[in-house]
């Protein structure tokens, strides 16, 4: 079984853990894959290159324990053999050049020893060339969002946010309370997928903040900085799931905007994609449909958890002022043309995206309608998808 | 006292040479800015390409035996309405031989809108390879409401690309810079 | 006792007006101590309110937005508030006397160095009542969350990290001009006690680096307010910038918040081993090698931004360079204890377990060097364990080595004792408890500045809250202590400490308010 982040800690795994922290050094010489399993080690990851980090990683921390080992035995025996309460009378000597001049050198030729592989590790993990797939990566707050560049085909976009729901991390009491799922905070409603066996190069950027994109067991983690574009690469042997986070501050949700990979064989992958182009027309096509205000309710309601409640609150409360209420508001409860436009082209010097180059017509109708008809207002409306399509096409 | 009157001399020099230095490190803090730049565009880091260049096509040496692939990326900051895209997704060329692609923008929203395109190459050690000779990131673009342009990119690929580089990402980022050009859009548009 | 020109030898003035017009060395070196003690004990509530959130996975208690301005505010308390006022206290108290001057060269601007400081403290805590809340970006303040995305507080804070950076300033070229120009005839540079040097390589440091902090945010003003484009893409500027300029600063930083206490540790343990210092020169030559090397190493804390590979590479070396002078530091301390006659007073616990644990924080900074291992840190509650072990059982508990360790000259009172070797076990067994499992939930994959977390990182964020609060608490107890030991105590004489060497120790116990009026003889 591999090694995975996403263990619940059942009470059999619980009091074994601590046992396990009771042990102590013996633990260091289990197995790395016990060890990352119970949360005290890296992850020898699944790529070649996880595999090389995690070796540079312990030869470090076996020569930095060697070292420790000395230089704290000396200070304890120090420390217990020259007590002044057992009669220890103080020598008096107070240099010596030809120890200063080992204790230098030889540290110096232990660095040069760690350098050499690290600079082989770091060199291979810079080499992203000739890539068989290019995956543009851009960070949003609070969510990624994917790109397969392909040169024929409809193109494959998709964000990928939070699955976790909030009745599981905001603390509810009572009936609302709901119990954390096994992978808490570390899954997605669509998972990046790429095929195993594959080199495929990560094109990463963002469109606000700097975020970072890392996932463990690749040991990829690479700035995602706004107007800029960073490159990474991995090749997976073994299809899973691979679970990572955003790893630079990004604002309110830093914590809650996941990444989760799914390696497919090829023929997986490939039929996965094939799928994903359908549905992009399929999605397409459905903006000249016309739904159902329950239709339309269901999915605003799935969109706008999904998009505007980190702001505007479950409520529609928002959190003045810098994310203003949609309870009662001019805009959800007037002309149904302005809010369509708010929600397409954002707010100039605000923290409203506009969300018409983010989302599909099937969304933002969808989501309007919602605003417009639950969060305490009940204006009585329906947008639908044409509706959005001739917004845009003005 | 002399030795007093020595000692408040010799305090008051160290004194004024120190705050010499904190001005000049504060000096040097905003030197670091250009300095940035310059480092920049000698290295190639950070994927700046650089500015204009000039194609010269009679002295031009294609190199037929050489393809690379040149992939074209689009992505909006957050805010900035426009629909962007590229016409085309990637192109096959040859170093040294003058290629032209296009990017397709439109201003859906109800006022004028000015954007700027910022790009950016992948990998950073091509960056100093592909060069530009004409590009809608050259200046800001005016977008009145519903308007829609196609806008050009000229560029060749440097033949002392380096042997290992086959492929070449130009990514582009959006701006809304309306707010910071209010008074000079109509000098621009004009 | 010196006698001689009368005009200023009274003894102190009466009522508050003494404190807010004093000159005196030591007068303003006990009100940047209790200064520092008060911001530690603020930082100090910052980050329980962190710890308490993070007791459990789920959010219990604050708002993620509030979480990332207790994480930012105690990250700006703990650096500028707490650690850095701590150890120009120290300076303040200890400089004059330790090289036979009788007080600081600039004794008003070392005033006005101390009373900016308040005002810049509460203009800044007072953010967390403004709209939008206090600055919520990290200590660190990356742009363009700090700017273009920041509350409206980013001003505010802006103004009190000028502040700040004004009093170091000042406080830098007091204490150089002081070392330099008023050391008592026969105490050449290398007679120094190494307290002093460190300082004053720390002061050059800080006159520096802290005008390029001052830069820095200056051009964060300029891009918040008046529309430049430093560290946005759009106007042809560059958020990686921001990071190069912060971390010319940032790096230095964290040796200056450590060189003094270098210093400190030094004084302290050949005192309880009664053997002296162990290759003085080497220790000076390898202080000034770590300030050296401070300057090229910043970027190793930008591994992840996408820097070329010979970038990576050459703060790769660099920054491993650092370990090898620190080395020749923890060599040359160990080897003073080593053959000397050791007793355990409550300061050399703390100096001991300084070098201890300190050594601990030395090997994960070597592991972080490593740039390709660096991937798999960066950013996680590694870097966080590592950065507390050097800052906490580092510098924190140097300062409090020094304060026992001097609390007889300033006070005139022995502390208690038994009551100091509660404080450090407590201290001890906490900060391990608190900062040890750090070092697990960053390998196993937790980030850092998260309010909430998966369930596999459950049992230690308990474990390490459980220590948060016992060490947090156990600081009350050091406050009890001095306060006990300022009011009475049993009487210390001049030498205090048996093995004590250093003109401080000429001195009466308490330091009269006026000494070194007439320099000493010094051999």
């Amino acid at each position: 079984m591999l090694p995975s982040l996403s263990i619940k800690p059942t009470p059999a795994v619980h009091s074994g853990r601590l046992r396990a922290l009771a042990a102590g050094f013996a633990l260091m010489f289990a197995s790395p894959a016990l060890l990352a399993e119970w949360g005290i080690n890296m992850t020898e990851g699944v790529t070649a290159l996880s595999a090389e980090t995690y070796s540079l990683h312990m030869l470090i921390f076996w020569i930095c324990v060697a070292i420790g080992v000395l230089v704290y035995g000396v200070l304890i025996y120090s420390m217990i053999a020259y007590r002044k309460s057992k009669g220890a009378v103080p020598a008096t000597f107070n240099h010596n050049t030809t120890a200063e001049i080992i204790w230098t050198v030889i540290p110096f030729l232990i660095l040069i020893g760690m350098a050499v592989p690290s600079t082989r590790v770091l060199t291979q993990i810079y080499d992203s060339s000739d890539s068989d797939l290019d995956i543009m990566v851009t960070g949003y707050q609070w969510r990624w969002q994917y790109r397969y560049l392909a040169d024929d085909g409809a193109e494959v976009t998709f964000f990928s946010n939070l699955a976790t729901p909030p009745e599981q991390y905001e603390n509810y009491e009572g009936s609302l309370a709901a119990e954390k799922g096994e992978n808490y905070l570390l899954e997605v409603d669509e998972p990046l997928v790429i095929p195993a066996g594959k080199k495929v190069r990560f094109l990463l950027t963002s469109a606000d903040v700097i975020h970072s994109w890392w996932v463990p067991d690749f040991s990829v983690k690479k700035d995602a900085i706004p107007g800029f574009v960073n490159e990474s690469w991995v090749r997976v042997e073994q299809p899973g799931l691979y679970r990572g986070q955003c790893t630079e501050l990004c604002g309110r949700l830093h914590g809650f905007m996941p990444i989760v990979v799914e390696v497919k064989e090829q023929a997986d992958f490939d039929a996965w994609y094939a799928e994903r182009q359908a549905a992009a027309q399929r999605i397409s096509d459905a903006a000249s449909q016309t739904f159902t205000m329950e239709q339309l309710m269901a999915q605003g309601q799935t969109v706008y958890n999904t998009y505007c409640m980190a702001c505007h609150q479950a409520n529609g409360q928002g959190l003045p002022p810098a994310f203003p209420a949609l309870t009662g508001s001019a805009i959800a409860t007037g002309p149904a043309a302005d809010h369509i436009n708010i929600v397409l082209n954002g707010k100039q010097g605000t923290a409203m995206a506009a969300f018409g180059t983010q989302l599909s017509a099937v969304d933002i109708a969808s989501v309007i309608t919602f605003e417009r008809n639950a969060l305490g207002n009940s204006v009585g409306d329906m947008v639908q998808p044409v509706d959005i399509v001739q917004a845009q096409a003005q | 006292m002399a030795a007093a009157g020595n000692q408040n001399l010799s305090v008051g020099r160290l004194v004024g040479k120190l705050v010499l230095t904190v001005a000049a490190m504060f000096g040097f803090g905003f030197a670091m800015v250009p300095l940035y730049d310059v480092f920049c565009e000698w290295t190639g880091l950070n994927g700046k390409t650089g500015g204009q260049v000039v194609y010269e096509a009679d002295t031009a040496d294609i190199d037929l035996a050489r393809a690379v692939t040149v992939q074209f990326s689009a992505t909006n900051n957050a805010g900035m309405a426009w629909d962007f895209r590229p016409l085309q997704s990637q192109v096959v060329v040859h170093p040294g031989e003058l290629n032209e692609v296009k990017f397709y923008a439109r201003n859906p929203t109800a006022a004028r809108v000015i954007g700027q395109a910022v790009p950016s190459v992948s990998p950073s050690a091509g960056a100093d390879f592909l060069h530009k000779t004409e590009c809608f990131c050259f200046n800001q673009q005016v977008l009145e409401p519903g308007e829609s342009i196609e806008m050009p990119v000229r560029f060749f690929v440097d033949k002392a690309l380096p042997d290992d580089v086959h492929k070449l990402t130009l990514s582009y980022t959006l701006f809304d810079v309306t707010q910071n050009f209010a008074e000079t859009a109509q000098g621009i548009a004009n | 006792m010196a006698t001689g020109h009368a005009e200023h030898h009274h003894g102190p003035a009466t009522g508050f007006t003494r404190w807010l017009y004093t000159t005196n060395h030591k007068d303003i070196g006990s009100m940047y101590l209790w200064f520092s003690f008060a911001m530690f004990l603020l930082g100090g509530v910052f980050a329980l309110v962190i710890r308490a959130e993070l007791f459990q996975p789920g959010l219990q208690f604050v708002d993620p937005n509030f979480f990332n301005q207790m994480t930012t505010m105690h990250g700006l308390v703990m650096v500028f508030g707490a650690v850095m006022p701590a150890f120009v206290g120290l300076a303040n108290w200890m400089i004059p006397m330790m090289i036979g001057a009788p007080d600081m060269a600039l004794p008003r601007m070392n005033n006005w160095s101390f009373w900016i400081l308040p005002f810049a403290f509460t203009m800044l805590a007072s953010t967390l009542f403004m709209e939008g809340g206090a600055p919520n970006f990290g200590w660190t303040f990356y742009a363009p969350l700090s700017t273009t995305y920041a509350p409206a507080s980013v001003t505010f804070f802006i103004f009190a990290v000028h502040i700040m950076g004004a009093s170091s300033i000042m406080g830098s070229i007091n204490i150089i001009a002081t070392i330099q120009n008023l050391r008592a005839p026969g105490m050449t540079y290398m007679k120094m006690p190494l307290f002093v040097w460190t300082w004053l390589i720390t002061a050059y440091l800080l006159i520096a680096v802290m005008p390029v902090l001052a830069g820095v945010v200056t051009m964060m003003l300029f891009d918040i307010h008046f529309g430049t484009s430093f560290f946005s893409a759009a106007g042809g500027g560059d958020p990686v910038l921001f990071q190069h300029v912060f971390w010319f600063f940032g790096h230095p930083e964290v040796y200056i918040m450590i060189l003094p206490a270098f210093g400190v540790v030094s004084e302290i343990i050949p005192t309880f081993s009664r053997k002296k210092l162990f290759g003085y020169d080497s220790m000076v030559y390898a202080t000034s090698s770590i300030a050296f090397l401070s300057f090229i190493v910043w970027a190793h804390h930008m591994f992840t931004t996408g820097m070329p590979l010979a970038g990576e590479l050459f703060f790769m070396y660099a920054t491993m360079l650092i370990a090898v002078p620190t080395g020749v530091k923890v060599f040359n301390w160990i080897t003073t204890m080593f053959r000397g006659s050791i007793s355990f007073e409550t300061p050399m616990l703390f100096a001991i377990a300084f070098v201890v644990l300190f050594t601990c924080g030395g090997f994960t900074g070597l592991m972080l060097a490593i740039a390709p291992a660096d991937f798999q840190y960066h950013d996680t509650y590694f870097v966080v364990a590592h950065f507390h072990y050097v800052l906490v059982p580092g510098a924190v508990f140097s300062i409090m080595a020094a304060a026992y360790y001097w609390l007889p000259k300033w006070t005139g009172n022995m502390y208690d004792e038994t009551l100091g070797k509660v404080h450090f076990w407590l201290s001890f067994v906490g900060i391990n408890v608190l900062f040890f499992p750090q070092h697990f939930l960053g390998l196993s994959g937790m980030p850092r500045r998260i309010p909430d977390y998966a369930l596999q990182f459950a049992d230690f964020n308990m474990i390490s809250s459980v220590g948060a609060f016992l060490f947090g608490f156990s600081q009350l107890l050091f406050m009890f202590i001095v306060l006990k030991t300022v009011m009475g105590g049993k009487k210390a004489t001049a030498q205090v400490w048996e093995g004590a060497e250093g003109l401080e120790w000429t001195l009466p116990s308490p330091a009269p308010y006026h000494t070194f009026s007439t320099p000493p003889a010094v051999k």
